[in-house]
């Protein structure tokens, strides 16, 4: 059972970078106006930054790990692990955090590699690098965690095209003995594998002309096998029931209520099955941040892009005990209980 | 759980509704606008009150409010 703890390591930074480029899901013409209005009130994303083609995860990443280090004043020598987290990388091959070691000057004395996680790829993120840097003495490490899903996404899919947004983030850790711990709580479920994929993507089934033939899957939703499918009712039906328990396991092993959590900065993956989440674990709206009004759905990135844009200021300055929880795409999901003391927490980037 | 509260729920739920319209052998997908999203949003109604999982094949299958509240209460049982 993936349930522990992990000491020793410090989150020193935080930053974040979304594309410039704003999309107002009132103006998605696939849909009569009527439905969008519903669609935005119930999903809850109102807005999303969409990144023009060519701009990839590796793209947002470098900008926010530029902005992170340039603000915590790291040296970029020091640096001695980067894990890139992401579905939609820049390559099949090779991993886009190598190709980033490179573009942001670290050194090759570097370790680097890309792990494969979506909405829960942050808080994977979190326990992977905490356990790197514990096992091997190593001292700093950046965690990229990102995702430009909407490069993916069908135009004439109206069940997911408006929920989407794009984004990458930086977190800096180093190895600091004083550190208070994080307490992780990890889960999985691959039979549901297929019920958030991008069928023809792999080499399970290498893409070839008749991939990119659009196929009608109901009113309003048309795809290819290149496109992401997305099985609404089984992913709610998912989270719903399988986040609230995860947490409240969290909370217990740890002899903790939600009363001793200051802030429950979850995944925006959805209003509708965030606010079912958020009612079953009995959390108070105002400990329960959204962003997804603003930016959609950001996949991994999406807990830091909540804390930067809602809780700046009292990430900055205040310590804090936050409950982060990732999950979706795998099925994968996964929860931590962290402190945060005089962190940096860097300013939106845009580009 | 009766069928009285069941109806009482998707009323408030669903603020569309005429209240007293529905009935337990409505159809439900004639009673209002039903759509992906009315769908989800019921779906997330009778997992918030009552804990059950609702899925896409039981909508399919099902026809009348009364088909509906027969697979809840089965599951609460």
């Amino acid at each position: 059972m993936a349930l522990f703890s992990s000491h020793n390591v410090r989150i020193k930074g935080i930053s974040a970078c979304v594309p410039k480029n704003e999309y107002d899901n009132m103006n998605y013409r696939w849909i009569p106006a009527k439905e969008r209005q519903q669609l935005i009130k119930t999903v809850g994303v109102a807005k999303r930054r969409i990144a023009e083609k060519g701009v990839t995860t590796g793209d947002l990443c470098f900008h926010a790990a530029e902005k992170l280090i340039q603000d915590i004043g790291w040296k970029k020598d020091e640096i001695d692990i980067l894990i890139f987290i992401a579905q939609a990388r820049d390559y099949h091959l090779p991993a886009t955090g190598i190709i980033l070691q490179h573009r942001l000057g670290l050194s090759t004395k570097c370790m680097t590699f890309d792990v494969g996680l979506g909405c829960s790829g942050y808080v994977y993120g979190l326990s992977i690098v905490s356990g790197l840097l514990n096992s091997f003495g190593l001292k700093k490490a950046l965690l990229l965690v990102g995702d430009v899903s909407t490069s993916s996404v069908s135009y004439r899919d109206k069940s997911i095209y408006t929920l989407f947004g794009d984004a990458g983030t930086a977190t800096a850790l180093e190895l600091d003995a004083t550190a208070p711990p994080m307490h992780f709580n990890l889960q999985t479920d691959g039979k549901e594998f297929d019920a958030i994929y991008i069928p023809h993507s792999g080499t399970r089934r290498i893409a070839d002309r008749t991939s990119h033939n659009l196929r009608n899957f109901g009113p309003g939703i048309e795809r290819n096998m290149i496109h992401l499918a997305l099985d609404g009712v089984r992913v709610f039906n998912f989270a719903t029931m399988e986040v609230p328990p995860n947490v409240n396991e969290l909370l217990a092993s740890q002899q903790k209520t939600v009363d001793d959590i200051d802030y429950f900065v979850f995944h925006q993956a959805n209003l509708l099955m965030n606010e079912v989440i958020r009612k079953k674990i009995k959390i108070p709206k105002e400990k329960y941040p959204y962003s997804i009004q603003d930016f959609g759905n950001t996949s991994s990135a999406s807990i830091l892009i909540t804390l930067i844009t809602q809780l700046r200021e009292q990430v900055s300055s205040e310590h804090l005990t936050l409950l982060l929880s990732g999950f979706g795409v795998g099925l994968s999901w996964g929860s931590v209980i962290l402190e945060t003391k005089d962190i940096m927490c860097s300013e939106l980037v845009e580009v | 759980m009766n069928i009285e509260k069941f109806i009482q729920d998707i009323e408030t739920e669903f603020e569309d509704l005429t209240p007293g319209a529905l009935k337990p052998e409505s159809i439900f997908r004639d009673a209002f606008d039903w759509n992906s999203v009315n769908a989800l949003i019921f779906i997330a109604l009778v997992n918030t009150e009552y804990n059950v999982v609702i899925t896409a094949d039981d909508l399919r299958k099902s026809k009348t409010v009364n088909d509906l509240f027969v697979i809840i209460q089965e599951r609460i049982k």
